[in-house]
């Protein structure tokens, strides 16, 4: 058996093909940057070549100098928020891509993010500092979060397992009640905060209780920027779940159910306990991005809730997606989102243009991931033909995988036709 | 003599590449007007690749197709219909929610101003299906119907098209013996109709019963072409494996010792009828002993095996293995004691997607051998799997490390068979375990259940093949309706007499 090179990987062709959506995605954003920009008497050519440097390279822009000229070095500040905006992604986009790897589809993370909100910021506030010391408060909230939203993706987990209704269906219903339940609890209870007149519908940062995420001296690193620890206890659970999910037996039985349900019974696997607990650690992690954001002692929650959904839950999906629901791509999916929305901020502080034209670029990627499969076959196409011509040039080399061949030359028709009619039996 | 006149379709000297390998090398294959041609072959020997290269699939490298003496093109699926070459897949390409009528004009409706004109329809498939006695329910939907029904939609698209010749696909694999001989017959009166036939299968009681002549193919290779009436079973088997081919099995007299399953007055519910579909089972399987559930498909061996390894409650009775009452048992608890050769290979027996080594020990995982403090042991693991590959010779492109979907169905069995049996239960249970296997691999597997009952274990076998049932069990228990109606000794009874109690004809 021959050892395929790095190139041929199936892993390199992975990351290419989600570098591929991106630059693809970026060239896209910078096309339409230079046509808003020819098209607006206000923007011009140098506005044009601004707006292209800056989503490219935002992260590392510090302004301008006197003469006007964009200048260019390591911003603290803004690679601090990328990282602390990242936090939160890093989470859904983990919750997404586990549930992926076990065959569900969570798109709940919106809601299980909202339950993971409330509990979290409702134990912060309520435990008085003065008798239990914050540290310790920190850890009980940021617990609570994650059991609450554990709890809420059981639920749509239990009615796929137990009464066979799709996880999609039942997790747009529980986003909903779990939207609509947060408004109501917090309307009745005692934390919104009316301190700050100015503001209404927001809920007590949790630094009025003195509660906050240590910094651990990221603060120092990332001067004038929102970060803390968070961060790292983000990277920790990514590692954690590429462990679960590689290296433990758990996380074999829920890749396994998640890949032949029936097999797995067959095999003596609790098929309903597996779906019921990869939804409830998919809720987890949701929750404890929640958690994280919130219990950061600088955000503050907008507690009417009832008519949206938290952004981030959702932007879990393109985030998985691109990383092609490996973990650890996870964090640098998350982390190259929030640096777009970086790169936005800095684009309308800088240049004539709104900060939404990051969030065309964001789509147009979030497109592209979807399309990163296709484009990962058609990277393994190319490999192939390459292949086929050596194998040409060598007469010897054809008897190096005679094996391999015949299962797809003279088996493929058979096993294309049997997957069309599984597929057919399903629709019906 | 010029007998070019008489082939309506010559393949001539066809070599088909793919990168690595010659799927077809210099393969000639001519069909007679009005006969019944077998192309025999093991899988992966190259018969889909022939016939996808007939049907315009693909382009051969070398060589020509000719029909009725003059050379054509076939570019692509379309001209080969345009030749009147029509294909029964294995696999049947009909729309589930749509009749039966409409899936046979599908893509060749007539038409008045944009309308179906259905009714002339109707009359062309009605005069159809009774001049070759292809019984069908015009109006019933696709997804309600029979297997062996939805094969005669299939055959009728193709007369409907005015096909002349037929390429079948295994047709045989997805039919009950009932429908098998039912199919033979209508293929007689194809021919007589002015029909040619292609017949690809790895059948040989099927090739020998309906055939006229069999073209051999071996390893991409064309072995040679006889006439059926001049050869025998054993001949072609050997032509086809590339060496001879035990077709009896060879085994000594069983020596039942104890008892291992015990079923008492076992009743399980149906689901799509009032009734039970397993009614009042009792029977009991000895160490050393192969006892075969045999019956015609659908008389509730299917819900037995459910009830008897967990997937489906038993409404009341018990069953105690090993001593055991396991009646209510969980499929983890059962696993215990039973190792199980599941029907549908894909669906219950491997998880495709997952590597062969991972398949290997989707029931074992958690054993201490194979993981610590809930870490998988990937070098054990990997051992394990190398071990069972090399001793069960299940041939895949790259060992331990192939995702399982891309191995064919023969190797995927031997896989199945390999786990199952290396994990060396009391009991094994083994349901069609050579459903759609070519002969070699069907010998193979037979010696493995035969070489495991000599090392006394129980094995309970279920199939719907009579041949099977006949050489590889000790004792046959015959099912219909749900009840035991026959216990009945291989060596003592003959195919007719199992055939009658299968029928219900006959009780005991």
């Amino acid at each position: 058996m021959e050892k395929k090179s790095f190139f041929e990987s199936d892993s390199f062709r992975s990351v290419l093909a989600s570098l591929i959506s991106i630059v693809f995605g970026m060239a896209v954003g910078a096309v339409i940057i230079a046509i808003v920009g020819f098209r607006d008497p206000t923007l011009g050519a140098k506005s044009v070549g601004d707006g292209i440097k800056l989503v490219f390279g935002g992260l590392f822009s510090t302004g301008r100098n006197a003469e006007g000229v964009l200048t260019w070095g390591f911003n603290s500040a803004s690679v601090g928020n990328m990282l602390f905006r990242a936090t939160p992604l890093i989470m859904t986009g983990l919750s997404v891509a586990m549930a992926y790897k076990t065959g569900l589809f969570n798109i709940g993370a919106p809601g299980q993010y909202l339950m993971g909100t409330m509990v979290s910021l409702i134990v912060a506030l309520s435990i008085p500092s003065w008798v239990v010391p914050p540290q310790i408060i920190w850890f009980i909230a940021f617990f609570a979060g994650m059991l609450a939203g554990a709890l809420w993706g059981m639920i749509a987990g239990a009615m796929k397992a137990f009464l066979n209704i799709n996880e999609v269906l039942a997790c747009i219903m529980t986003n909903w009640i779990a939207a609509n339940l947060v408004t109501f609890v917090f309307d009745v209870t005692a934390y919104k905060n009316v301190v700050e007149n100015t503001k209404s519908g927001y809920i007590y940062k949790t630094s009025f209780n003195n509660v906050q995420t240590a910094k651990m001296g990221l603060d120092k690193i990332f001067a004038g920027s929102q970060i803390n620890a968070g961060i790292l206890v983000a990277i920790l659970f990514a590692i954690g779940v590429y462990v679960l999910m590689e290296k433990t037996t758990l996380g074999f039985q829920l890749k396994a159910c998640g890949s032949n349900r029936h097999a797995s019974r067959y095999a003596g696997i609790r098929d309903r306990r597996n779906i019921v607990l990869s939804m409830g650690i998919a809720g987890a992690l949701s929750a404890a991005g929640a958690a994280l954001y919130n219990l950061a002692g600088n955000t503050e929650f907008f507690w009417s809730t009832y008519q949206s959904l938290p952004a981030i839950g959702f932007n879990g999906i393109p985030v998985a997606l691109l990383a092609l629901c490996n973990p650890i791509g996870v964090i640098f999916a998350a982390m190259f989102m929030s640096m777009l929305s970086i790169a936005g901020l800095q684009l309308s502080n800088l240049t004539a243009y709104n900060e939404y034209i990051t969030d065309v670029i964001i789509s147009v990627i979030v497109y592209l991931s979807a399309f990163s499969l296709f484009i990962r076959t058609l990277l393994k196409n190319v490999g192939k033909k390459e292949q086929t011509a050596n194998a040409n040039a060598e007469p010897a080399k054809p008897a190096a995988e005679p094996a391999a061949e015949p299962a797809e030359a003279g088996e493929a028709a058979a096993l294309d036709a049997s997957s069309n009619t599984e597929e057919g039996g399903k629709q019906a | 003599m010029d007998n070019s006149q008489d082939y309506v379709i010559e393949m001539l000297h066809i070599t088909k590449v793919f990168p690595g390998i010659i799927a077809n090398d210099d393969i000639t294959l001519q069909l007679r007007r009005g006969e019944i041609h077998a192309l025999l072959g093991e899988n992966g020997a190259g018969k889909s690749t022939l016939m996808s290269v007939l049907f315009g699939l693909y382009q051969p490298e070398k060589g020509e197709i000719r029909k009725n003496g003059k050379k054509v093109v076939i570019k692509d699926p379309n001209d080969a219909t345009a030749l009147g070459i029509g294909m029964v897949h294995q696999h049947f390409k009909l729309v589930e929610v749509f009749t039966v009528l409409e899936n046979i004009i599908l893509g060749s409706e007539t038409t008045k101003m944009g309308f179906i004109q259905k009714k002339e329809a109707r009359k062309k498939v009605e005069e159809l299906s009774k001049r070759y006695g292809l019984s069908v329910d015009l109006d019933a939907k696709v997804e309600d119907i029979t297997v062996g029904m939805q094969q005669r939609v299939e055959i009728l698209k193709m007369l409907y098209r005015d096909n002349e010749i037929l390429i079948f696909d295994e047709p045989t694999a997805v039919l009950t013996p009932q429908e098998i001989d039912e199919l033979m017959k209508v293929m007689k009166n194809l021919v007589a109709e002015g029909k040619s036939i292609l017949f690809i299968s790895h059948k040989l009681n099927e090739i020998m019963a309906v055939s006229d002549r069999v073209s051999v193919l071996r390893k991409g290779k064309y072995i040679g072409t006889i006439e059926t009436k001049g050869t025998t079973k054993q001949e072609l088997s050997s032509m086809m494996v590339g060496r001879p081919v035990q077709l009896e099995i060879d085994k000594t007299p069983a020596q039942p010792k104890e008892v291992i399953l015990e079923v008492d007055n076992v009743c399980i519910k149906s689901h799509v009828h009032d009734r039970d579909a397993v009614h009042n089972v009792s029977f009991k399987v000895h160490a050393g002993e192969i006892v075969c559930l045999a019956g015609i498909d659908g008389n509730g061996q299917t819900e037995f095996i459910y009830g008897l390894t967990g997937h489906d409650k038993l409404s009341s009775g018990e069953i105690k293995l090993c001593g055991e009452d396991i009646s209510h048992a969980s499929i983890h608890e059962k696993g215990k004691n039973m190792s199980h050769i599941p029907e549908d290979r894909h669906k219950h027996g491997l998880v495709l997607d997952f590597q062969l080594q991972e398949n290997m020990v989707l029931q074992r995982f958690e054993e201490p051998k194979f993981q610590n403090h809930g870490f998988i042991n990937r070098s054990a693991v990997r051992e394990y799997s190398d071990r069972l590959i090399k001793e069960y010779d299940v041939r895949s492109g790259q060992g331990s490390d192939t995702i399982a979907r891309s191995m064919s169905g023969g190797n995927q069995q031997k896989a199945i068979i390999a786990r199952e049996i290396d994990r060396d239960k009391p009991l094994i249970v083994a349901v069609q375990p050579t459903r759609g296997l070519d002969v070699g691999a069907i010998e193979f597997i037979h010696s493995q259940i035969v070489k495991e009952r000599d090392k006394g274990k129980a094995v309970l076998l279920v199939s719907l093949e009579l041949d099977e049932v006949m050489s590889l069990s000790d004792r046959i228990l015959v099912m219909h309706n749900g009840e035991i109606v026959g216990e009945l000794d291989p060596k003592k009874t003959n195919v007719q007499e199992l055939g009658l109690y299968m029928a219900g004809a006959k009780h005991m």
